[in-house]
């Protein structure tokens, strides 16, 4: 049944310093929505719990992105659409920018947040297994200061994290460090593309050093509670020749190291197959030296 | 249910639509599509899944597009909003409007205003695109009658470009 706005209430604060007292003073009261592309959904459908929300919309803070030469700051309510247009996010983090035109159609893509997505915390995010492999730390900010903690410890259960609840998302940071030869990949299987959450995602990142597996990071989304780092599967590939078929050394590995389940999207059994499949697609690429 | 709940206060929530200015006195939550259809009376944007899945409540916001489903209408608070009743001058359609007229590109009609406004915003964008652009530009665009041939036909005769086949 259609949700009665009558009983709901948003705020917009003049500023992100105001909108920050506001939840200091009365936590867990209010939910942060930015973008609608999740909540409103809910909302329209008549199955929105928080009852109080407070608009992150305009704040000009949180959607700059700042570029040194060490690192890049991307503001937590930077759109998709923004995204895919940066400059130093096309040519230094690629798999981002095809996460996010794989988000949602254009519209979708022109509201969402990377920092909405984020909070929400979706198992099926599309841009969350990429900034896992891209070692992302974010920035929580809150009207007692402010932490920088990696990304990777940032979802603790399904749509849980260790968000307080006078905390904000400030803004997603990511290290430019020279990735000589780093191969970048990164794919979704859904019933589409656009429109359609995946039912098995895979980002990985790696080198091939003298025919070997180094640098590897692996993360995948919608086989587990929370979009999840491989870190045992990267484990048992480094230094693995990439010619003697290490898929079959490592997908035992991979097997153990994931939780999907059966859902309205997809089997486990499904799932595991893709994502043993999808592996074994990186290690492919990986094997095949980049043409000079 | 609802009833035994306080109610929260209506807010003034000002924003120009199609050029017009306009102040509603709504619910914060209310959708901006409920607002544009009920108070503003432009039925031009239609409700499909109410979702953000089928594109059909597009509308442009801020110059880009949005599906006004998901958007609470406090959060239009001084936008610049443009439904499709927006898009013709006086007698004149827009040139997507009289494509989609001569191809066939509109059945029950339903999606037609989005798609028109998701191929502004595609043109806008992508001046003259090939057939993958412009199904990526409306593949937030749902539609269940056409097949969508004569909708993509549509949008290339707009831009003056021919569809390789």
């Amino acid at each position: 049944m259609r949700a009665d706005p009558a009983v709901y209430d948003l705020v917009a604060p003049p500023t992100l310093t105001d909108a920050l007292a506001l939840i200091a003073n009365e936590p867990t009261q209010w939910t942060p929505i930015a973008g609608g592309t999740d909540l409103m959904v809910l909302y329209s459908a008549g199955k929105l719990s928080p009852r109080k929300l407070l608009s992150l919309k305009g704040y000009r803070e949180l959607r700059e992105s700042l570029a040194t030469p060490s690192e890049l700051a991307i503001g937590a309510s930077t759109t998709y659409s923004d995204i895919r247009r940066h400059p130093v996010i096309r040519n230094e983090f690629p798999l981002l920018a095809r996460a996010a035109s794989w988000t949602g159609g254009i519209a979708n893509q022109n509201c969402g947040t990377l920092g909405g997505n984020i909070a929400n915390a979706s198992p099926a995010g599309d841009s969350l297994p990429v900034l896992l492999v891209y070692n992302a730390d974010l920035l929580l900010i809150s009207a007692r200061g402010q932490r920088l903690i990696p990304y990777s410890t940032f979802h603790t259960g399904y749509k849980k994290s260790i968000l307080a609840p006078d905390e904000l998302i400030h803004s997603i940071i990511l290290n430019r460090a020279a990735k000589i030869g780093m191969r970048h990949y990164v794919k979704k299987v859904g019933a589409r593309n656009a429109q359609a959450i995946s039912k098995v995602y895979l980002a990985a990142v790696g080198r091939n050093f003298n025919g070997r597996a180094n640098s590897i990071r692996l993360a995948a989304g919608s086989v587990g509670p929370t979009p999840i780092r491989l870190i045992k599967s990267e484990q048992a590939l480094e230094g693995i020749s990439l010619l003697n078929d290490p898929l079959a050394l490592a997908s035992k590995v991979l097997a153990e190291e994931i939780a999907p389940i059966d859902d309205i999207r997809s089997t486990a059994r499904y799932r595991s197959t893709v994502l043993r499949n999808l592996l074994g697609e990186f290690l492919g690429m990986l094997a095949h030296p980049v043409m000079p | 249910m609802s009833s035994s709940l306080p109610h929260t206060k209506k807010v003034e929530v000002r924003f120009t639509v199609n050029g017009a200015e306009r102040t509603v006195l709504v619910y914060p939550m209310e959708r901006l599509l409920d607002v544009l259809r009920e108070e503003c009376r432009l039925t031009g944007t239609k409700e499909g899944c109410g979702e953000g899945e089928c594109g059909s409540c597009s509308v442009l916001f801020d110059d880009v597009l949005a599906n006004s489903c998901l958007i609470p209408v406090l959060q239009a608070n001084g936008a610049r909003i443009v439904t499709i009743e927006g898009l013709a001058e006086n007698e004149h359609l827009h040139p997507l409007q009289q494509a989609f007229l001569e191809c066939g590109a509109a059945q029950c009609g339903i999606c037609t205003p989005g798609m028109i406004l998701a191929a502004v915003e595609l043109l806008k964008k992508t001046p003259r695109p090939n057939l993958e652009e412009i199904r990526e530009g409306l593949s937030g665009n749902l539609c269940r009658c056409t097949g969508y041939v004569q909708i993509f036909e549509a949008v290339a005769k707009a831009a003056g470009v021919e569809l390789a086949r």
